[in-house]
């Protein structure tokens, strides 16, 4: 019976097979379904990379890079006093259009304001539309930050900000950002369906949304009228598969050109394939061990010391990361400007590490627990085999390390509030601004996994987000690397290399350090 | 028939609300809730998680959430998912037909391939072929279908490179949606090779969903057609001098078919619990998908009212079954 059906397959597998494709189709094989078509209501880098053909913001990140440059916005100006930015906007700026909406004029200083008054005002008739969360808008303080956003004509908006902010203009690069049609909102707002503006996207970026199918498939096509250099393919369709091997299979099968991140123990293989290439970059990450500072003994900065000088980093580098991480002693990785080089790397001093138990009253070591997160992270692939590995090296001290791990949710929920001992966690940068490190990461106002509050730590990065020269902040964030490593809130692991291995005719992908995937420029030879 | 038909429907109602409840309360036993699912390490404020959970009530009593899904199910309003805000029921339609479609094509293949194996096995009792095919068939039957399905995709898909991995056309076509069938759909593409593209997909879910039923339904034509074979009437027609084929096919299969077709009613409801599987591994967008999608994702409007909208099919199919036999087989009737 097996034996006919196979042949069975054979058969009609043979004759069905798939012909040759027309239009020029760049297909991604993406890791999960966006939640929807909105980025200024969503956290996820996957919804992110599902907006990112459609929509665009005043400024953006030159691709590939962490720098700014103009987007929307043609060129801005900056007061002397770091408050006011005024954005010249960029004329014949094309909306897309749809079966339901058909734009009647092109992007203006309307638009501009709608988006930020939908994310800032309660007033807005969009603030509450789709649920009404905007979480990186909250994440980056805006509100706190914005005094004022004014049209000054058609094609100038002006920001006011309540206090100098040096990361504000890499702020507005971010997805949450994002422009939408004010046209369209207010039409659809008049047929009273206020929230397919989230899940029909209208944008006037490089491609224009056609189909979503739930967990299968995001389709776009080339937007004819767009205003910068046209995409390279006719057609991007984003081909969800969460399991990284079926990834892995369609690529191998060019059933897609570029796939997501594999798994470490995929590389050889895929290193190994002559139709593939796979790209690294050093991600914009860090993973962590967060040492309660509020709770015995890790209150005490020698029982700290002690442990960063236990855990063996370049065993887990080698046996969890399998050579997609390099060691970090710093916070923000090292291709982040103002990272510290000078602060020493780890090194392993078992007999040190006693004696400084024993200063702190520790003679015999003492037990703790271990968080090991459940999710894997590409700064964490393994935060279990991470936890074993570092229990055998605390253990060599006689502390004896006891792993614990909740639901994700639930583990993070209980990490912020301080409730562990010792936890794994770690962070992905947003916009390349060491403020969205250190603030987010180790101030007092964070709930950080340290629990750590620090004054003159603190000082330092605040003075830095005031500060707009950047040499000057570069000095007082390498200061405040320097009040980290001497404080040893955390034991750093590492930062996670990145791959992105696509086959080998894919021409002009860069990768981007916030790990953001972006196609427009995106080729097939 | 009448009574027949109430006493039927009168089991529905309790059905309805046990599996109400079930899907209600497992998913709740699983730790995390939708909200916090949803949560990166930016992490969320206290207010925000309250307003959220208030939204969609997760902030009362459990019994009282209960209840109000209730009212709400039996208003006609199946909810809306919390992660995508769209309504439970237009995902479920727009998903559906993929699920159906799979279902259908390999229940197909199975009854194709199932019944002439079951039937031939029977003639030749005995024989090597109906050993070899008794053994398959227990293999078959207790096929794990993760391990089948990915073990085909290696075989036909990575290493003979023949059949596409996953999906349910290549991502090169674009289909519009008009009746929700790929294999019907396609014809009204404008691009050339649709269609084999759709054909090509079905393959291989279709025989990892129908291997199942396949083997069930070859064993159960087997043993239904050694019954009648013995039977007088056959052996009757066999004296009137009538040919071996026109025996077994007309008199003989004809009536083994009444219990296979109970078989082939019952296997539907597992087909629904295989296309789960299926639909997983192989990407496949239909409704099985979506629920184990909705599981990561704690959704629980999406499982809740997705659940009970496939028993509800369950429940119909199995009717409809039960409607059937009584109709080919009288006797059941009283």
């Amino acid at each position: 019976m097996k034996n006919t059906a196979i042949a069975t397959v054979c058969a009609v597998a043979l004759t069905a097979f798939l012909g040759s494709a027309q239009a020029k189709t760049l297909v991604y094989c993406s890791e999960g379904s966006p939640e929807n078509f909105n980025p200024m209501i969503n956290t996820t880098g996957t919804t992110f990379d599902a907006n990112r053909p459609i929509y665009e913001q005043l400024v953006g990140f030159r691709y590939g890079s962490t720098e700014v440059v103009p987007s929307l916005a043609e060129k801005w100006t900056v007061s002397p006093d770091g408050l006011t930015f005024t954005f010249n906007l960029r004329k014949n700026v094309k909306w897309h259009s749809s079966k339901t909406f058909k734009p009647t004029r092109n992007f203006n200083a309307d638009d501009v304001i709608f988006s930020f008054e939908r994310q800032w005002k309660d007033a807005s008739p969009y603030h509450k539309v789709s649920g009404g969360g905007y979480d990186y808008w909250s994440d980056m303080d805006m509100t706190k930050l914005l005094k004022a956003i004014e049209k000054v004509d058609d094609y100038t908006v002006r920001f006011v900000l309540n206090e100098p902010n040096a990361p504000f203009l890499s702020n507005l690069a971010m997805d949450f950002a994002t422009i939408q049609s004010k046209e369209y909102a207010d039409a659809l707002m008049k047929a009273g369906k206020p929230e397919l503006i989230d899940q029909e996207p209208i944008g006037t970026g490089p491609f224009e949304f056609v189909q979503y199918v739930k967990d299968a498939t995001i389709r776009f096509k080339a937007f004819a009228g767009y205003w910068g250099t046209k995409p390279k393919v006719d057609t991007l369709v984003y081909s969800i598969n969460k399991d990284p091997a079926v990834r892995i299979a369609k690529l191998q099968a060019n059933e897609c050109q570029i796939s997501f991140g594999p798994r470490p123990a995929d590389l050889p293989a895929l290193n190994a394939d002559k139709n593939l290439t796979v790209m690294a970059q050093p991600g914009l990450n860090i993973g962590y061990i967060g040492m309660n500072t509020k709770k015995k003994p890790f209150d005490d900065v020698r029982v700290r010391k002690a442990v960063t000088m236990v855990i063996d980093q370049q065993a887990i580098l080698k046996a969890v990361y399998q050579g997609s991480g390099q060691p970090a002693k710093n916070l923000i990785p090292p291709t982040m400007w103002s990272y510290n080089d000078k602060t020493p790397a780890y090194k392993l001093d078992i007999e040190g590490a006693k004696k400084l138990l024993a200063e702190a009253g520790y003679p015999d070591g003492f037990e703790t627990d271990l968080w090991a997160m459940p999710v894997q992270r590409p700064y964490n692939p393994d935060a279990r085999r991470i936890g074993e590995l570092a229990q055998a090296d605390l253990a060599k001290v006689g502390i004896k390390a006891k792993i614990v791990s909740y639901e994700w949710g639930e583990y993070r929920k209980r990490a912020q509030a301080g409730e562990h001992q010792m936890v794994q966690l770690g962070w992905t940068g947003d916009n390349g601004d060491p403020d969205n490190f250190f603030v987010p990461l180790a101030a007092c106002s964070a709930h950080n996994a340290a629990q750590w509050c620090n004054k003159e730590f603190d000082d330092l990065v605040t003075k830095a987000a005031k500060t707009s020269n950047q040499a000057e902040r570069t000095k007082l964030y390498m200061a405040a690397q320097d009040v980290m490593t001497k404080e040893s809130p955390y034991f750093f692991i590492a930062h996670s290399v990145v791959y992105l291995p696509m086959r080998a005719n894919v021409t002009g992908y860069k990768m981007s350090p916030f790990g953001a995937h972006r196609f427009d420029l995106v080729d097939l030879k | 028939m009448l009574r027949f038909l109430l006493s039927r429907v009168s089991l529905i109602l309790p059905t309805f609300i046990g599996v109400t409840f079930l899907a209600f309360i497992l998913i709740r036993l699983v730790p995390g809730d939708p909200i916090e699912a949803r949560v990166g390490e930016h992490g969320i404020s206290d207010e925000r998680l309250a307003e959220l959970r208030h939204e969609f009530g997760y902030d009362q009593p459990l019994w009282k959430q209960f209840l109000d899904y209730e009212v709400q199910v039996v208003k006609g309003d199946l909810g809306v998912s919390v992660v995508t805000r769209e309504s439970v029921w237009k995902e479920f339609v727009t998903l559906f037909p993929a699920t159906v479609e799979l279902s259908v094509a390999a229940i197909l293949f199975a009854m194709l391939i199932g019944l002439p194996l079951g039937v031939v096995a029977a003639v030749r009792r005995g024989s090597a072929f109906d050993y070899g095919l008794m053994g398959m068939s227990v293999t078959g039957a207790s096929m794990p279908i993760f391990w089948w399905g990915l073990m085909m995709i290696l075989i036909f898909s990575v290493t003979l490179d023949i059949t596409p991995v996953s999906g349910r056309i290549s991502d090169a076509f674009f289909v519009e949606p008009w009746s929700g069938f790929m294999l019907i759909d396609c014809y009204w593409s404008d691009d050339e090779g649709a269609c084999r593209s759709a054909w090509s997909h079905i393959v291989l879910p279709m025989i990892v969903l129908g291997t199942i039923p396949l083997a069930i339904i070859a064993r159960m034509t087997r043993s239904s057609m050694l019954e009648v074979l013995n039977e007088d009437y056959v052996r009757t027609a066999r004296a009137k001098g009538l040919g071996g084929v026109r025996v077994v096919i007309v008199h003989a299969l004809r009536n083994a078919l009444i219990p296979v077709v109970t078989v082939i009613g019952l296997s539907v409801s597992g087909l629904l619990g295989g296309a789960i599987l299926t639909e997983t591994i192989f990407s496949w967008p239909g409704v099985g998908h979506w629920l184990v999608e909705s599981i990561a994702r704690r959704d629980y409007p999406v499982l809740q009212s997705g659940t009970l909208l496939i028993a509800v099919l369950v429940i119909l199919v199995n009717l409809g079954v039960d409607l059937l036999y009584g109709f080919l087989n009288p006797r059941i009737r009283r």
